[in-house]
């Protein structure tokens, strides 16, 4: 089958790129070519995700056989097990900076930091970012960041530990726990830092996207994956200075004695001289941003996850207004639901109900994009590639996660499963594995033009099997548990003998965690030998649509070696016909976006 | 069944994991040369379309078992008033999720098998359709706000602490890391408090020169009397708590510089809680994984387990620190009769300071 990889000929304004002589420094390191900082981005991401699961391995390995001496804890947690036998403390840690890790450093910086700065520019037909510098300079502000959080694992008294919303006052009194020592300190420094990139980061997402468009591409006619992303950067850049502020204002309150948070606190024997803050303003300022976080993390997967089951269903993606319409509207209501997170929190109960209702709102857009999707797949001609498989299962997981939302989501049922093993096991399905899912799904398919190599697809069908059945094995009896009352950040559920019987379920789910960990090495292999050993990609594998793909196989910085393509339809002519039935372009059954209308073919009134 | 059930989840890995080494012997044939041997071929749409199908059964498979290998997992029926209402809710709303859950994962999986791509099969350009569009936020909308009101009339039932007349009013107070109760004595009125009145056997900073405070009663259970209404105030000396008491469907943070509320009232006493058919069950369930668990004890020369009896309990469900998992407090829910007898043998305020001063 021919492929049309040749860019529209009409030379335009936006041509004329010229070469710079690139050094080792200028290219690998301090490189200002997006599509370097974003496989920095990604490796980075994924060294901390593998620093993050293998914590929560060890989390599980502990709730299977509490106080139990383990050699691979004497090993890697030292004296922090003495005798083998986990400290708590040290099991609180563990919680602490595994949802820390998982949540802003993979899910955040490693997906979202990776894919908006590699597709942003590629997929808008730009030759770079808006600003190449702030770029590098995001970059490795977030490398900062995460050598600041990895280094607090080292210091005396342990990393921070009063899990990753670090509530205070356990969080800004130190004599409440040792990890609010300064393990705590690093961790506020490390997401103050963390913040200074992403904001940098998005603000040059949406400057981009709406000053470098190339001729044609309207807003109506962008890819899925660029509206989410470009909503995702607008909803970082609106909630994350208000945990930038929290974080100070804790600072504050740990360092120099104001009492924003603090209030009446008796601790050791001793009254602190606090007078007047709240913990509840906290969790207000916390939540402002951890819930629209959600969405920073889900969206991205959702608009990669678009992109690729429209492209392998060979069909174009169902409903694209009301795609765009429900990110809007996700974006929207994601800044309004935050007290779904404190219903229980001593606020007034009146603000409850008006986020119970604020809450079950933002189900019905994610209710429209799973129909979507499933109605995009739907008479299609499935093209059964790893992301496909890892985007399908991220619809899965996606629903099977959002539904116990309702649950949670209603102030009075959350009442009783409040921070219990039921939440733990709804947010890892829905926004854990889900944006895991779209991660990797990321990964497999745009690794041929990130590389210029081919991962190899047994082994990405391995992985996506066994991580799927792994990852339901650990999340859907883990609902079962948090129904009995079971609480969350428990170091051991010995002291309740009305858990007893539950015993047997948690080693099951440690079983499967162990093994899920382990499938995700099949991964790491593949993709570290696809980057030296796999096959030469051809210029369009998936037979996609979107201007990605134009571009050859030549990596320079500048995208284009000629002009920037032209736009001439959206990206979905996937199976487009003509009144004849024959398809647009004969023996093709995909128009990519940089090829004009054809004698007869009506555009898509989408 | 939990071991029939580890039995069957182990089956499936391993062949998931068969059939997967089967497909990458066949990865290794010739045929896949050059880099169109990394795209799906017909050959694997047809078998991970086939695996999506297995994947949606199995998974009915596990959600099934689940249900029935963890039905006593559930909470047993609600020991509060309230707490009916929120089962009934919880049930209705279980169900609701459960078919959607049903109907979505099969037409999902359903299509990635029905139309896993072959040669010359041809997808159908569908980019539209504002009728389907509508019914499916409609239908979510409707069912929503059906549960949605519920719950919100609920909501604000149950969060009303006002709403009894003469309701025994009870302080719950935390502290790392245990619970302490105080009880407002003849007058029902709680004495005023700050942490900064805390000195000697004034260990939850009663105000000495507050006269409502004098009778008040410190305690470390907490005694219930059955069908009247009590109104919690929940306090803290150091840092954020919750009191979770799962069986009476109650939970309320326990915040440092303010105190919270929540009320309820307790309708089973302990005694009819622990002899009900599912408790008796549950309890000789744990009591003999206990036995088992002490035999192995004792072999390895430790101390045997004590035999388990169910209490009511409230524990810490907000992370407090290093015995976060090990901050519990039993409750007893008796007859007014037995309460009022209890209440009798606990020391007032100020008979606390008198005896510290002596
Ligand atoms: C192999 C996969 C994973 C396993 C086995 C796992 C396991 C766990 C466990 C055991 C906990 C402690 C629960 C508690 O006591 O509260 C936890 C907490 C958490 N996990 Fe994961 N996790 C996994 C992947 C992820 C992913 C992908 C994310 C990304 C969002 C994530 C985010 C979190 C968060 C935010 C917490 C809460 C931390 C806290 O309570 O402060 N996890 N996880
Ligand atoms: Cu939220
Ligand atoms: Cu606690």
């Amino acid at each position: 089958m021919g492929q049309v990889i040749a860019a529209a000929t009409e030379h335009g304004h936006d041509d004329g790129h010229h070469h710079h002589k690139e050094t080792f420094v200028t290219k690998y390191i301090f490189s200002t070519d997006h599509k370097m900082i974003a496989k920095q981005y990604l490796i980075t991401g994924l060294i901390m995700g593998a620093i993050g699961i293998l914590m929560s391995v060890l989390m599980r390995m502990q709730i299977a056989n509490p106080e139990q001496p383990n050699v691979i804890f004497e090993a890697l947690l030292g004296k922090w097990a003495p005798g083998g036998v986990m400290d708590p403390n040290i099991y609180l840690a563990l919680v602490t900076i595994h949802g820390t890790i998982m949540v802003f450093f993979v899910l955040t910086a490693g997906l979202s930091g990776t894919f908006s700065n590699f597709l942003i520019p590629l997929q808008i037909g730009a030759r770079d970012m808006a600003s190449g510098f702030l770029n590098m300079v995001s970059y490795w502000l977030f490398f900062l960041s995460s050598a600041i959080m990895i280094s607090s694992l080292f210091v005396e008294l342990g990393p921070a530990a009063a899990g990753w919303t670090i509530y205070p006052p356990l969080s800004a009194v130190a004599k409440a726990m040792p990890g609010s020592g300064m393990g705590m300190t690093l961790w506020l420094v490390s997401m103050a830092i963390f913040i200074a990139s992403s904001l940098l980061g998005s603000l040059n997402y949406v400057v981009t996207v709406i000053n470098m468009r190339t001729k044609g591409m309207s807003m109506t006619r962008l890819p899925l994956t660029i509206w989410a992303f470009f909503v995702t950067a607008i909803i970082g850049v609106v909630s994350f200075p208000v945990l930038f502020a929290a974080a100070l204002l804790l600072i504050m309150d740990r360092s120099f004695g104001t009492s924003f948070f603090l209030s009446d606190i008796y601790i050791k024997g001793e009254v602190l001289a606090h007078q007047g803050g709240s913990p509840v303003l906290f969790e207000h300022l916390f939540w402002f941003l951890g819930h629209p976080e959600v969405y920073i993390v889900l969206l991205p997967a959702l608009g990669i996850t678009s992109e690729i089951i429209a492209t392998n269903s060979r069909k174009p993606i169902f409903g694209y207004r009301a795609m765009v319409a429900s990110i809007l509207a996700i974006a929207f209501l994601s800044t309004i639901v935050w007290g779904h997170h404190m219903f229980v929190s001593g606020m007034n109960p009146f603000l409850g109900s008006v986020f119970t209702f604020t809450t079950l709102l933002i189900a019905i857009p994610s209710a429209v994009k799973a129909f979507n999707y499933i109605t995009t797949l739907w008479k299609g001609n499935l093209q059964l590639n790893p992301a496909m498989l890892f985007s399908i299962g991220l619809v899965s997981t996606f629903i099977t996660g959002g539904l116990t939302g309702i649950i949670l989501g209603d102030s009075t049922l959350d009442i009783n499963v409040h921070d219990t093993y039921f939440v733990v096991a709804h947010f890892h399905l829905v926004m854990g594995i889900s944006a895991l899912y779209g991660l990797f799904a990321g990964v497999y398919h745009w690794f041929p033009k990130m590389f210029n190599k081919m991962m190899n697809k047994n082994l990405g069908y391995a992985h996506f099997w066994l991580t799927a059945i792994g990852a339901y094995g650990v999340f859907f009896p883990m609902h079962f548990i948090g129904m009995a009352g079971l609480p969350r950040r428990y170091y051991t559920n010995t002291n309740f003998p009305y858990f007893d019987d539950l015993a047997d379920t948690n080693q099951l789910i440690t079983y499967f965690a162990i093994a899920t960990a382990l499938a995700q090495l099949i991964f790491v292999y593949n993709f570290v030998k696809s980057i030296f050993y796999g096959k030469k990609a051809p210029a369009n594998p998936w037979k996609s649509n979107t201007l990605e793909w134009t571009t050859g196989d030549k990596h320079i910085h500048g995208n284009w070696d000629g002009p920037i393509p032209h736009v001439h339809r959206w990206a979905y002519d996937y199976s487009k016909v003509n009144d004849n039935g024959e398809y647009v372009i004969p023996g093709q059954d995909y128009t990519p976006q940089h090829i004009p209308l054809q004698d007869g073919e009506e555009e898509m009134n989408h | 069944m939990t071991a029939f059930l580890i039995i069957l989840i182990a089956a499936l890995f391993v062949i998931a994991l068969w059939q997967i080494s089967k497909i990458v012997q066949l990865g290794k044939s010739p045929e896949a040369n050059g880099a169109d041997g990394e795209i799906a071929n017909d050959a694997d749409n047809d078998r991970q379309g086939k695996f999506m199908l297995y994947f949606v059964i199995a998974m009915y498979v596990m959600m099934i078992a689940c249900f029935i290998g963890y039905q006593d997992y559930f909470l047993p029926d609600a020991a509060s008033a309230h707490g009916s209402e929120y089962d009934s809710l919880l049930l209705l709303t279980t169900v609701v999720i459960m078919i959607v859950q049903f109907l979505t994962q099969a037409l999902l999986h359903w299509f990635s098998y029905k139309y896993r791509g072959r040669k010359g099969q041809k997808a159908l350009f569908y980019a539209d359709n504002d009728r389907l569009e509508f019914i499916w936020t409609a239908i979510p909308v409707v069912v929503l706000a059906g549960l949605i009101l519920w719950g919100l009339f609920s909501w604000n039932d149950i969060m009303d602490v006002d709403k009894h007349e003469d309701p025994l009013v009870v302080e719950v107070y935390a502290y790392q890391f245990g619970w302490k109760v105080r009880y407002s004595g003849s007058d029902n009125t709680l004495g005023d408090a700050n942490v900064r009145f805390i000195e000697g056997a004034n260990v939850l900073g009663i105000d000495p020169t507050d006269a409502d405070g004098k009778d008040d009663m410190v305690a470390t259970e907490l005694h219930l009397p059955v069908n009247r209404p009590v109104v919690f105030n929940f306090r803290s000396q150091d840092v954020l708590h919750s009191a979770y008491m799962p069986h009476f469907r109650a939970q309320m943070n326990v915040v440092p510089g303010m105190v919270t509320k929540f009320s309820f009232t307790p309708t089973v006493t302990s005694e009819d809680y622990k002899s009900t058919e599912f408790m008796t069950e549950k309890v000789s369930k744990i009591n003999e994984i206990r036995r088992q668990k002490s035999k192995e004890l004792e072999a390895a020369g430790d101390v045997a387990l004590d035999p388990y009896e169910f209490e009511y309990y409230l524990l810490c469900n907000k992370i407090c620190g290093a015995s976060h998992y090990n901050m519990q407090m039993k409750i007893v829910v008796e007859s007014e009769e037995d309460y009022n007898k209890w209440l009798e043998t606990q020391t007032t305020f100020e008979t606390t300071l008198a005896n510290a001063e002596n």
